[in-house]
């Protein structure tokens, strides 16, 4: 939970991006505190990915400032952003086709925030595979694997750097009922540990049972800050989810 | 599990290695059977098997076919060519080396951010480029269009030199796949936007790469400039050996370090044949060797004797399993 005594993990302050004439994200500001899992919502085409995208360093802002424990990262490369512990899943899933599911959870452990190399490496992502429930999958290729454990490996993957921010960009969109509720417990334990993540999701159950606080955007701009419950609830909200009641 | 992992040799690293110590020192062996005929395409295939396998270290993981294999080559050449009358032989090897390095650096930077076929087109114009280049300076100059590299080197020391240097890229090739920079070219091969993400400064490792690969074909250029007393930018330059060095990688397969040497053997047999037989259509040829290997064998003759082995192995494995299964 944010409160005042809270170290902030991450800042926006009015960070906007243009494309062409194109505003995706308009002024965006806010604050996310050390061990909070912030969602971002909002309907299609709402610039909850670009804000990721600013955040992970691969579009970088048209104007504001992004900043990770102080320093500002707007302009910073994606690898360097990385390095300083921002780690993310996409929101179509990639995975290293010609690597096998250890050495694709390797691939996040080496370069980043934290790295690892030889047995340590190796440990430690047999260690986080187990955790995402893939023990003794390591070494088959991940062509064989379904849709949701190419998903447990992507997100093993973004752990094996010791994250400092996790971005989860519809890490469950796409998964059955059943897979859901694996998924979604999969990031209750990571709330469990105390992780700092920003999930941008559309499944609602999800947003519930797992933010502590929620940030709802529309046309680029947060219309809306608060805990689910409250955003929820927000007639402005509503309305850019369901259109004008009016109309 | 093949992660570059151990410090210490693994049992099946100590036997690729001893394999490895045995075919070079066959190989070291054939100016002794005393044929100038097989000792001239012996110092072909040394030279491209260096040419080739330098090639793939970059090319490999990457997939950026770099055709700039003439430009670095020739570079090489012209060093040796033109610094004869100043260095000892030896030495101008070395400054070949520190050139090539130094010029692939600045290409590098300028060009590996560009991707696709804008790369391929570039490195292509770029060994035309430092053709011109000499050319126009020689012509400045008042010099003749050529260099004349009168040396005594016999053809038995540059084959010698060929293989010491081949082997040398074998041992490069070996320690990066080992290294981290050799994970970091597989994960950007692969998905370069993970790999960025996942923090790896990726114009950073493609330019070591193509620096690391380009001083080997800039060192290979002033190692056989020898071989033609007579150098001038048509030989030095020309666009046809770095197409033959891609067709030889492609045929053999880049996704093994041992790869391309499976395709630089037949393929320069083959072309042995061909232009003696048909020496005025080598280029027809040569563009029609290059379709039918991209069309009908894409991951090469390494691709083709894995999949070879794993249906046996699989089909081994089936029976075994019958046989397991009935007696169960």
């Amino acid at each position: 939970m944010p409160s005042a005594t809270a170290t902030v993990a991450l800042r926006a302050e009015g960070v906007s991006k243009r494309f062409g004439g194109l505003v995706a994200v308009d002024g965006m500001s806010f604050a996310l505190a050390e061990n909070e899992v912030l969602g971002l919502i909002g309907p299609n085409g709402s610039g909850k990915t670009t804000m990721l995208n600013l955040i992970s360093g691969a579009t970088k802002p048209s104007g504001g400032a992004i900043r990770l424990y102080e320093h500002d990262i707007s302009a910073t490369p994606a690898s360097e952003i990385a390095r300083r512990g921002v780690a993310r899943t996409f929101q179509i899933v990639r995975m290293l086709p010609s690597l096998t599911v250890l050495e694709n959870v390797s691939a996040g452990g080496v370069f980043g925030h934290s790295r690892r190399w030889g047995r340590d490496l190796e440990d430690h992502a047999r260690d986080l595979l187990r955790r995402v429930g893939l023990q003794g999958a390591g070494d088959a290729s991940v062509s064989a694997l379904t849709y949701i454990d190419q998903k447990r490996v992507e997100l093993a993957r973004a752990l094996a750097s010791d994250p400092k921010v996790l971005l989860l960009d519809e890490w469950l969109a796409g998964l059955n009922p059943t897979e859901l509720r694996t998924g979604i417990a999969l990031i209750e334990q990571l709330r469990a540990e105390g992780r700092t993540i920003i999930i941008v999701e559309h499944v609602m159950d999800a947003i519930r049972s797992l933010c502590d606080r929620c940030i709802v955007m529309n046309s680029g701009a947060k219309i809306a800050e608060g805990t689910p419950r409250e955003v929820l609830a927000d007639p402005e909200v509503i309305r850019a989810y369901l259109g004008d009641a009016d109309a | 599990m093949n992660l570059p992992a151990a410090i210490a040799l693994s049992h099946r690293e100590q036997i690729k290695l001893l394999a490895g110590v045995l075919i070079f020192g066959a190989a070291a062996l054939l100016p002794f059977f005393n044929t100038t005929y097989w000792l001239s395409i012996g110092i072909s295939i040394a030279m491209f098997t260096v040419l080739a396998t330098s090639w793939a270290l970059f090319s490999g993981p990457t997939n950026y076919i770099a055709l700039s294999t003439a430009a670095f080559f020739g570079i090489g050449m012209y060093i040796v060519g033109g610094g004869l009358p100043y260095l000892p032989f030896p030495a101008l090897v070395l400054v070949a080396a520190l050139a090539g390095a130094l010029f692939s650096a600045v290409v590098g930077l300028a060009t590996l951010r560009i991707s696709g076929v804008y790369f391929v087109i570039f490195t292509l114009g770029l060994a035309e480029l430092v053709r011109q280049v000499v050319a126009w300076a020689q012509h400045v100059m008042g010099t003749s269009s050529g260099l004349y590299v009168l040396i005594g080197i016999s053809d038995q020391a540059m084959y010698w030199l060929l293989l010491g240097l081949a082997a040398l890229v074998f041992l490069v090739g070996w320690a990066i796949g080992r290294s981290r920079l050799g994970f970091a070219l597989r994960i950007i091969g692969n998905d370069e936007v993970v790999a960025v993400h996942s923090g790896i400064n990726t114009a950073r490792a493609k330019v070591v790469l193509f620096v690391i690969s380009s001083t080997f074909a800039a060192m290979t250029g002033a190692l056989v400039a020898p071989r033609w007393s007579y150098v001038e930018p048509s030989i030095a330059f020309s666009p046809f050996l770095s197409f033959e060095v891609v067709i030889m990688a492609l045929l053999g397969g880049v996704h093994r370090l041992w790869g391309p040497l499976v395709g630089v053997i037949p393929f320069t047999l083959l072309w042995e044949f061909i232009s003696a037989k048909f020496p005025s259509q080598t280029t027809l040829l040569l563009g029609a060797c290059f379709l039918l290997i991209v069309y009908f064998i894409p991951r090469g003759v390494v691709g083709l004797i894995e999949d070879f082995t794993r249906e046996r192995g699989g089909a081994i494995r089936d029976l075994l399993k019958r046989w397991t299964g009935g007696h169960a």
